[in-house]
């Protein structure tokens, strides 16, 4: 799987919700774009991310 | 008021000033660019969500740029701890935002056209807020904020495409701003493209908590970095 450019394993399809646990990314902070398409945080939890997947995610931080 | 020294306050743009016409500022400002350029930038309309440090210097930069329209949309009223990094003044002290930035835009350029939303961006509105401009720049505090503008506008416009049949469809770029916080390399700042629809500048880490505060220098590169990625968008685009 690729994820914002650095192709890395994924074992068994997971979750984008518990992908992004995993990760250490908090749900409400950021925007995940799977396959060139924007995924609502509504479907974290359906999203099943399998390893020829591509990923983008932003975490945002506070400050502006 | 004891204890303040008084100084003395510089006036404020009055109808004693002579304003310079549509057509002495544009001249001035297609000097060196196309005037093509400067048409397009003219005609372009961009809404800025927030106006604290991102905003309130993006909003300048595009409107010294000669952007033609800008929708600024703050619901908060400028305060002291705001002066270190944002462009209000002392004059502008307890005022809204909206109203403080479009008094600040004016004296830059008398002709810009300003539509002022004095508004918490939320869920429900975003959309009701956004739709129809086609370039946007995100400019919260808030990292919940921000993660939420960027589902309504990058979703919320795609499945109003798909419902659309076949109308007028609204495909907006969405520029962000993430990680500008404390006096680090200002280099570590840059614009990174998601895809060719949203952009996220800033060093995407350093972040606005204890012991690290938002100051001016980056917050001003961070904020250039989004004008000038919205100005790219408007002078490369059709």
């Amino acid at each position: 799987m690729r994820v914002n450019g650095t192709q890395q394993q994924l074992k068994k399809p997971v979750s984008l919700a518990q992908y992004l646990r995993q990760e250490g990314y908090n749900e409400g902070k950021v925007a995940v774009e799977k396959n060139g398409e924007i995924v609502p945080k509504s479907r974290f939890q359906d999203a099943i991310l399998s390893d020829a997947d591509t990923l983008e995610i932003v975490h945002f931080v506070g400050g502006g | 008021m004891e204890g303040r020294a008084k100084t003395p306050m510089p006036p404020r743009a009055s109808a004693d000033l002579l304003v310079p016409t549509r057509e002495e500022i544009r001249q001035v400002c297609d000097e060196r660019f196309t005037k093509e350029t400067y048409e397009r930038l003219q005609r372009a309309g961009v809404a800025i969500a927030g106006l604290g440090g991102l905003g309130s210097n993006i909003a300048v930069m595009l409107a010294r740029s000669g952007i033609g329209r800008l929708r600024l949309i703050d619901f908060d009223r400028v305060e002291l701890s705001n002066l270190n990094r944002q462009v209000y003044d002392i004059r502008h002290l307890g005022q809204k935002k909206t109203q403080a930035l479009a008094q600040r835009l004016r004296e830059l350029n008398p002709h810009i056209e300003l539509e002022l939303c004095d508004v918490r961006v939320t869920e429900e509105n975003a959309l009701e807020l956004l739709r129809g401009w086609d370039y946007i720049c995100e400019a919260f505090d808030d990292p919940e904020a921000k993660a939420m503008l960027a589902e309504q506008v990058l979703w919320g416009s795609r499945q109003e495409a798909a419902n659309s049949e076949g109308g007028k469809t609204w495909n907006p770029y969405l520029v962000a701003g993430s990680g500008m916080a404390g006096y680090g390399d200002a280099n570590l700042i840059r614009t990174r493209k998601v895809n060719g629809r949203f952009y996220v500048c800033g060093d995407e880490e350093t972040e606005a908590g204890e012991g690290t505060g938002l100051m001016a220098p980056r917050v001003a590169v961070c904020a250039g970095h989004q004008a000038n990625k919205i100005i790219q968008l408007i002078i490369g685009g059709n």
